[in-house]
């Protein structure tokens, strides 16, 4: 049976980011609908009984989140977007914002109602130019509409909405980091509790959603619960406290498929249909060595390797909120599927990670900023054909003691640089030790100049 | 004689009512003045801070964090061309890029041309995986780059 994408319905459409174009489907009727019939707290409970879980990559209940708003606060309280979509090979947000950004708003508009937030920051990253320019536009178009500021469509309903441009820092894609970063300062995220929902932006109660999170919410309030729920996965009725897979969500297939694009299905496709059936297959008629299930913190399947309690492999994992974790991987992420071909050396792969994590930790946590660096270290030295038989073991120990799980840092991001190295070693050992064994050059390596002498 | 024009000053003053305190717009503020002058200097940090009632090591200390800006010393050139080298875009012939472009302008990473055309830059995963290769061409994203395509462009930005 073939899915009819419902967040990318209008992707296509000529001039899909117009207002008025937007309103001919049927847009911000929703919106007014809510408006006029319905309370806060009933939207609240839609979201919440719809079981949505945030797009963004922990999978929190977003419903659930508001709740945590405190009762009767005087205010002001905001709504906090999360534009800034920097996990590598994620690019669904972009998406949106580019093609969609009026569904995007609804969500804003409906949410701030709900959270009873009165101006709503969008945390844009920096590198996203045209999403910026796009999602301006459509701003400036819903307070010429009467759709944002004062009294919005009659209904006594205020909403300022900012967009806030970041400059190019991961770390601020973590919510209190984000937060932190809004309110002008270096992007280091707090610790915890406080949660942001009782304080946040400016010490206030925020709500940091995703931009697909919203997405989300635009379509739950206005095709309802039950169409919500008929899509994914439900909880596993021998697991009490599985939340289920609701919902459709936007794959971002990149790295060795055919056709690296962005893909709305129901929760719970598998990795293997994802990249055959919609990613055209792997590159060059080459076979799939590893996979990326969701963002690099999330780790790596290994194509041939059995699936635990399943059937196949671990390239049938199901991309729910539980099928990465039993292969071994932290979570579904983002949802940003990567490709490896079998030509592809995973100790380059594992460099390039990370590189990436060494360069984004934010320097707040002495274990993640030196941890991180010494296992870039190691594979720099590793991919130069001097690796070391006790490097590996090493490797290990220190991706399992930075982060937020072993209790040595103040947010996830150590536990997201870790998770790629334990299951890189683990699932590709024979090949790591072959390449320190026969002290293996990469293909990448040049020579090391001297830049300076002194 | 102050680095901000009167011009500078009122764009960013006209961001303090989009938030509760001003401290708030120290992100905009460096956006503005690093746009326009292609550097923050220390003494537009200064004037910054003076605007947003802030000390000035408290801009000093939110500016350095993102290594996004330029500072004292240092300079944008026309065009800012970041090359992507996350792993989307390694799988796919980044690092090869980045290769090429330092050896064509002659200049690392970080570094600006000597004729002040073109400042190059490595990106972590811009978000463009859907067309990796990918470069930032200061913030509009140039997808499925080739070596021939980043030829082009490299001379279409230094005739530019």
């Amino acid at each position: 049976m073939s899915y009819e994408p419902v967040l990318l319905a209008r992707i296509h459409k000529p001039h899909s980011q117009k207002l008025e174009g937007y309103r001919e489907d049927g847009g911000y009727e929703t919106l007014a609908r809510v408006l006029r019939d319905m309370k806060p707290e009933e939207v609240v409970t839609q979201v919440k009984d719809s079981g949505l879980r945030g797009r963004g990559g922990a999978g929190f209940p977003t419903g659930v989140k508001w709740t945590f708003v405190p009762k009767d606060h005087p205010g002001p309280i905001y709504l906090a977007v999360n534009a800034d979509e920097s996990e590598p090979c994620t690019y669904n947000n972009r998406i949106l914002m580019e093609k969609d950004p009026h569904q995007v708003l609804e969500g804003v508009l409906i949410s701030s109602y709900a959270i009873r937030a009165r101006v709503a920051y969008i945390y844009i990253r920096y590198e996203y130019g045209n999403a910026y320019r796009t999602l301006q536009s459509a701003i400036d178009e819903l307070y010429g509409a009467g759709l944002a500021g004062r009294n919005i469509l009659g209904s006594g309903f205020d909403l300022d909405i900012v967009l806030h441009r970041g400059a190019g820092a991961y770390i601020c894609g973590e919510e209190t980091g984000l937060i932190e970063s809004l309110e002008g300062k270096r992007a280091w995220p707090r610790i915890k509790p406080p949660f942001p929902a009782v304080e946040g932006a400016f010490r206030k109660p925020t709500i940091v959603n995703n931009v697909e999170t919203l997405a989300c919410v635009t379509q739950i309030m206005r095709r309802g619960i039950d169409w919500f729920r008929s899509l994914g996965v439900p909880p596993d009725p021998k697991n009490p406290r599985d939340l289920g897979s609701f919902g459709p969500k936007l794959y971002t297939l990149a790295g060795h498929v055919n056709e690296p694009k962005c893909v709305e299905l129901p929760l719970g496709v598998t990795v293997r249909e994802l990249v055959e059936k919609y990613g055209g297959g792997v590159w060059k008629n080459r076979k799939p060595k590893a996979i990326n299930p969701g963002g690099i913190s999330m780790g790596f399947l290994r194509c041939d390797l059995p699936l635990k309690n399943g059937d196949g492999t671990e390239y049938d994992t199901p991309l729910d909120f539980n099928g990465p974790i039993r292969a071994g991987c932290l979570g579904l992420g983002t949802g940003a599927v990567t490709v490896i071909d079998d030509q592809t050396s995973m100790v380059d792969v594992l460099h390039n990670v990370c590189q990436f994590f060494s360069h984004e930790s934010c320097g707040q946590c002495t274990p993640c900023r030196e941890g991180t660096g010494w296992m870039l270290k190691i594979m720099e030295r590793m991919r130069r054909g001097r690796g070391r038989r006790e490097d590996l073991e090493i490797l290990l120990d220190v991706a399992e003691r930075i982060g937020i799980m072993p209790g040595t840092t103040i947010c996830g991001l150590a536990d997201g640089a870790g998770w790629p190295v334990k299951t890189a070693i683990r699932k590709f050992r024979e090949e790591f030790e072959a390449a320190i064994r026969e002290a293996k050059v990469s293909q990448y390596v040049r020579p090391l100049e001297v830049v300076a002498a002194h | 004689m102050s680095v901000l024009t009167q011009e500078l000053r009122e764009k960013i003053l006209s961001y303090v009512p989009k938030y509760p305190n001003k401290r708030a717009v120290t992100l905009p503020a460096l956006h503005i003045v690093h746009d326009a002058l292609r550097q923050v200097s220390h003494e537009a940090i200064v004037e910054i801070a003076e605007l947003l009632e802030l000390h000035p090591a408290e801009v000093h200390d939110t500016m350095t964090f993102y290594e996004f800006f330029k500072g004292e010393g240092e300079r944008l050139g026309q065009t800012r061309l970041w090359i992507c080298r996350g792993l989307a875009c390694m799988l796919r012939g980044a690092y090869e890029l980045i290769e090429q472009a330092e050896q064509r302008l002659g200049i690392r990473c970080g570094q600006t041309t000597a004729d002040d055309k073109i400042t190059l830059e490595f990106a972590e995963c811009i978000g463009a995986c859907d067309g990796a290769p990918a470069c930032l061409r200061n913030d509009v994203h140039v997808m499925n780059m080739t070596s021939e395509k980043l030829d082009a462009l490299l001379n279409e930005l230094r005739n530019m």
